[in-house]
């Protein structure tokens, strides 16, 4: 079959399986920053709580993917086959680099800047959000940079539990050994993952303030 | 000493960490428009005092009164809004520029945009820095000369009637220290600031003091003015006083 077939053929499952990943993707991101960015923040403020918590997102990201979402079907709300057990994979994966970063940034910043704001009279949210995480916005954003682009290629095992995305041609090319279907699953994938990370850096250089 | 109380009296004022004392038996009065400098070697307990008196530490003995209030009476917010607040190290926020930098106190103190844009104008003014050239730089476009000035520029944004400055010139090199020393005794005659500054160095004490207290282990051994400094027959005056070199103790007597 010439490449000229194989999109005729394929084409327009690439792109809905693309659409599929990207939903994924993009939707486990989502929530691993809407909790992850504060979680993170709130660690800042309570040094008894970082440590076990940031242990715990250490552990979760040590398991192999696989065996967790084969852990995840038999849950109740979480689990179950499909794109819902998927997504909820994905954000426990996604949620170390944000939270850590998000952490690890905001503590960065220098003690004298702190001081010099408590000494002025901001008031602990003044300086968090008009100081802190302005400072820290780039480590963060590299935090959701590295999360993403692992999200990206994570997603297409979940297509072993019916969840779909293009780990659907991976999986059919490898139980069929037909390495063109593989490639029709890996090379959008990383091409997301290329335009995600490039799409991000830009974000980062573009918003982020840069101290020379 | 005047029987009108200080803007800043510390009676008792002491801080214990972890058991241990680091400033102790501490009683002084500021009175208005007075230099005091806090002078001491590290670890003597000056910075410490600073921050009880602005509470960015908590006493832990005695009290301390600012403007006929004791401290702990005072939200610590509105405390520090009322004392500006000048570190070695500036801490200028990185991120903003120098406009919005001196704007910060004005600019949480709800102050409106017109009103906040002159006050920086006219404290970039005095500070000696030209707005038009400077308001729009961000910190790692200055010097450390011109950060220091913006950093006292900062600290006066709301017009507060007291200075707390924590080795305020140490990072500069000789001539600017000396030209920025003399600037800001000048500058602080004209503004009448109550202000108690900080140092580890004896020169810079006697050339900007109306008063001279030492601490040494948590403790003000000796509160003088500074040609009394000079004389006094305490052994701790005496220790600091050896290391200035003679001339300049020779030129720092009336």
């Amino acid at each position: 079959m010439s490449p000229a077939q194989f999109l005729s053929r394929y084409g327009s499952e690439i792109a809905q399986r693309s659409g599929e990943h990207l939903f994924l993707v993009g939707l486990a991101i989502a929530i691993a920053v809407i909790i992850g960015i504060p979680g993170g923040v709130a660690l800042t403020r309570s040094p008894r709580l970082s440590r076990p918590i940031l242990a715990a997102a250490n552990a979760i990201q040590t398991i192999p993917s696989l065996a967790l979402f084969g852990i995840l079907i038999p849950l109740p709300f979480l689990g179950g086959i499909g794109a819902r057990t998927a997504v909820v994979a994905l954000v426990l994966y996604s949620l170390l680099p944000i939270l850590r970063n998000t952490f690890t940034g905001i503590k960065g910043v220098d003690p004298a800047i702190r001081e010099a704001g408590l000494g002025m009279g901001m008031t602990d949210w003044q300086l968090l959000w008009q100081v802190e995480v302005r400072l820290a916005m780039g480590v963060i954003l590299a935090g959701v940079r590295v999360a993403t682009v692992i999200a990206i290629g994570l997603a297409t095992i979940a297509a072993a539990i019916g969840a779909g995305g293009l780990g659907v041609f991976i999986f059919r090319g490898v139980a069929i050994l037909d390495n063109s279907l593989i490639l029709a699953g890996a090379i959008p994938a990383a091409i997301m993952a290329l335009l995600a990370d490039a799409a991000l850096g830009w974000g980062e250089r573009r918003f982020v303030f840069q101290r020379k | 000493m005047s029987s009108e109380p200080g803007l800043i009296e510390c009676r008792g004022a002491g801080f214990d960490l972890n058991g241990r004392p680091i400033v102790s038996g501490l009683d002084l009065s500021v009175p208005r428009g007075e230099i005091l400098v806090l002078l001491g070697r590290s670890g003597s307990g000056k910075t410490t005092t600073l921050k009880l008196i602005n509470r960015l530490l908590e006493l832990t003995r005695g009290e301390i009164w600012f403007e006929g209030k004791r401290t702990s009476e005072w939200d610590p917010i509105r405390l520090r809004r009322r004392i500006g607040y000048v570190i070695q190290e500036i801490g200028l926020f990185p991120h903003l520029n120098v406009q919005r930098n001196v704007a910060m106190v004005p600019h949480l103190e709800g102050w409106e945009r017109v009103r906040i844009r002159e006050r920086v104008r006219e404290l970039l003014h005095l500070v000696g820095l030209d707005p038009g050239q400077f308001a729009e730089r961000y910190p790692h476009e200055l010097s450390g000369g011109q950060r220091q000035r913006v950093g006292v520029a900062r600290a006066l944004a709301a017009d507060p009637p007291a200075l707390l400055m924590d080795e305020p010139f140490g990072a500069l090199d000789p001539i600017t220290r000396s030209e920025i020393q003399k600037e800001f005794q000048r500058l602080q005659k004209n503004l009448g600031k109550t202000v108690v500054l900080v140092t580890h160095d004896v020169q810079e004490a006697l050339l900007v003091a109306d008063r001279i207290g030492l601490m040494e282990g948590g403790k003000l051994v000796e509160i003088e003015k500074p040609d009394g400094f000079l004389r006094s027959g305490n052994p701790a005056v005496a220790a600091v006083l050896a290391s200035l070199p003679d001339r300049s103790r020779r030129e720092a007597l009336p």
